[in-house]
């Protein structure tokens, strides 16, 4: 019977392991949905935003230890909200500089974005240098938590899991429980009628845009829990994301989150039993291979257009 | 405008514009430039390659494939192994533990030739595999997708996806592949040394007349009436296909045409360069790839080449003089171009530069000019771009 529970151990905690990858592949893909999906547009320099948050929670972790340590315990929840309205502010400006101008040209979107991810990455090295580094974690995000004596579970990982839960929570309140949500989703499916009834559609584009880098903030705030930052951070989970998006069905939030599960756990299961990079590839081609046969994704909405 | 210049300019335009590239790329880089250099502007035309094929699919095609570096990548892998076959003879790998396999699979306690090597012992088989391999790669995705009517923004994804698959792959299988370093120090071809001068001239022309042979097939398709179908697929498909065209199988061959054009590029930077590694396949080249096209002009088969030359010349100006700048200014250039210049350099030309070679040709002409009901092509360039390249 020893066995068994061992292999149940193993089993937990590599079913673990795919829950804190599905949750990182998620906070970056909801952003993503909600720019990709929701407003058709290809941003590449997702991931950048990403960093951002990244490096907003790591530089608020060094101003904590050098000028108000005994805040030290609590800085992380001051470093999310900033990440999110650092990223959400960059991204505003790139909406109204760049974006806005394009939305006639949706795979111009992806070049030009392309474009700003690639000025962002050296500014990203320019200012911090292109070494990794690292936020200091509080003492309560270390250590681990163990239910039986053979599994072994990081605390950090069940924090990202619960921000996870919590972010979820509040994009789902937010576009389909709040007016400004019906008003996105008006704009996304009939931009003219739209303007038409009242609704300032360049407002909200503009704030879905902002809303969706600000996401990608957050999720670089949680990713510095489990990993250093470096400047080609963000851009290492690019296509994981758009690829989890378009599987989910661009337009389906509960898609999303059951792409990003079921990716997360295939590549997972499947490291147990060859190597990292074979795991990834096998996982990316099943992933291609079902986008052959159903092209609209898992979760399709159907919509007029 | 009168209908004599107005011919030079559109109808024989086009052979104008080839005469000039021509002459640049035959006569005057291999005067003005050194082996190295010239080598160098070699290595930038297997690049043009690949924009070319990427004007016929995405400027005239509106398909945008982001894993045209899988093509290059994969006809470069199909020559690398041919001449790395022929590099590692008996004699010349007899320190290995197992000679007469490449020296990457010795490293990686590989005993035998793999199986998927084996054919490559035979030229004929290569230079057929760099052709078909890609294509037949391009034909599964071209059904699989176009088929299915898959969107344009879902194809881009997905050839990305691919990209990074086929990168990891190369990167994970080391012992097949050469795994980060690639397939390195080849020598030579038949017995041939490509390494040294002589050998990297002529190789430098057979790359140009290759190149100037995929143009005039670009052009060929273009000006029949698989092109016109093309920019009218682009524009509003959905009437094509209620008009009666098998819209998926065009999308289908200009994919495939863009993709063997992309292998011979890849088959020809690894003999010029000497190896191939993973870092030409990947999501990164890939779209760097297409800003070659884009900077050029999405819409003009000659702009594709200048555009490759240019920005491949500026990418290893900078990162020699400026390696900080560098990032700065390729990003500025994506934005840029996508902004301010969507048909690229050949859209300035069209707009502007035409204007004045008109106004400095009729003040040598000095002819009556007969009043023309002109489309004022400001807003528009595109379809002066159109008449340009549906010259033959």
């Amino acid at each position: 019977m020893e066995w068994l529970s061992e292999f149940g151990a193993i089993a937990a905690m590599q079913g673990f392991n795919g829950l804190s990858v599905f949750c990182v592949l998620l906070l970056m893909a909801l952003g993503l949905a909600i720019i990709f999906g929701q407003m058709g547009v290809i941003n590449m320099a997702h991931g950048e935003f990403l960093t951002i948050g990244a490096y907003t929670t790591f530089v608020v972790s060094v101003l904590t230890e050098q000028y108000a340590p005994f805040f030290g315990p609590y800085y992380f929840f001051l470093a999310i909200v900033l990440s999110f309205f650092i990223a959400g502010a960059i991204g505003w400006l790139v909406e109204w500089a760049m974006i806005s101008k394009l939305y006639q040209r949706p795979l111009d979107t992806l070049l030009a974005t392309w474009g700003l991810s690639l000025v962002m990455q050296q500014a990203f090295r320019s200012i911090f240098g292109a070494r990794e580094v690292s936020a200091t974690l509080p003492e309560w995000l270390m250590g681990s938590w163990n239910p039986t004596e053979a599994i072994d579970i990081p605390r950090n990982g069940l924090f990202v899991m619960g921000l996870t839960v919590l972010i979820t929570a509040m994009i789902f309140l937010m576009l389909y429980r709040s007016r400004w949500g019906l008003q996105v989703r008006a704009t996304v499916q009939n931009r003219v009628m739209s303007r038409a009834v009242g609704i300032n559609t360049k407002k909200v584009d503009r704030m879905t845009f902002a809303l969706g880098c600000g996401v990608a903030g957050v999720a670089g705030a949680a990713f510095t829990t489990i990993g250093s930052t470096g400047p080609t951070a963000g851009s290492l989970y690019i296509v994981d994301t758009f690829l989890v998006v378009v599987f989910g069905g661009a337009s389906s939030l509960l898609g999303t989150i059951a792409s990003a599960f079921s990716i997360a756990q295939a590549q997972s299961l499947m490291e147990f039993f060859m190597s990292g990079s074979m795991a990834k590839v096998f996982t990316l081609s099943a992933v291609i291979l079902i986008l052959m046969l159903r092209p609209q994704g898992l979760f399709s909405i159907k919509v007029r257009k | 405008m009168n209908p004599t210049l107005d011919k030079f300019l559109g109808g024989k335009q086009g052979a104008i514009g080839l005469a000039v590239l021509a002459t640049l790329i035959l006569v005057v880089f291999p005067l003005a430039l050194d082996a190295f250099r010239l080598n160098m502007v070699g290595k930038y035309l297997t690049y043009a390659f690949v924009a070319v094929g990427l004007v016929l699919c995405w400027g005239y095609g509106g398909i945008l494939s982001l894993g045209q570096g899988v093509f290059f990548g994969l006809g470069g892998y199909c020559m690398a192994m041919f001449l790395k076959l022929e590099a590692s003879d008996p004699e010349s790998t007899k320190i290995q533990s197992t000679p007469g396999i490449p020296d990457f699979m010795d490293w990686n306690q590989i005993t035998e030739l793999p199986l998927l090597w084996q054919p490559f012992h035979s030229f004929g088989f290569t230079l057929l595999a760099v052709i078909a391999v890609p294509v037949i790669l391009a034909l599964v995705i071209g059904v699989a997708m176009f088929k299915r009517r898959v969107g344009d923004v879902y194809f881009s994804i997905v050839t990305q996806a691919i990209a990074l698959i086929l990168t990891v792959l190369i990167i994970g299988q080391q012992g097949l592949t050469g795994g980060v370093n690639g397939i390195t120090d080849l020598k030579t071809l038949m017995g041939w040394d490509i390494r040294d001068d002589s050998s990297k001239l002529i190789l430098y022309f057979i790359n140009a007349f290759l190149l100037f042979g995929c143009i005039l097939i670009g052009r060929f398709i273009l000006a029949s009436k698989l092109g016109r179908l093309l920019m009218a697929m682009r524009d509003k498909e959905e009437r094509v296909r209620f008009s009666g065209y098998d819209v998926a199988s065009f999308k289908i061959f200009v994919f495939c045409v863009a993709a063997a054009f992309s292998a011979i590029g890849g088959a020809m930077f690894a003999l010029q360069v000497g190896f191939m590694s993973p870092s030409f396949v990947g999501i990164v080249p890939s779209i760097e790839m297409v800003i070659f096209a884009a900077v050029g002009g999405r819409m003009s088969l000659l702009g594709a080449v200048y555009g490759a030359l240019l920005v491949n010349y500026g990418k290893t100006y900078f990162s020699e003089t400026f390696p900080e700048l560098w990032l700065y200014l390729m990003g500025g250039l994506f934005i840029a171009v996508v902004m301010y210049f969507p048909n690229g350099l050949a859209g300035v030309w069209e707009s502007h530069g035409r204007k004045h070679l008109e106004k400095l040709l009729q003040r040598f002409e000095r002819k009556s000019v007969a009043p023309v009901a002109a489309v004022s092509p400001a807003p528009a360039p595109a379809p002066e771009a159109k008449q340009l390249e549906t010259t033959p």
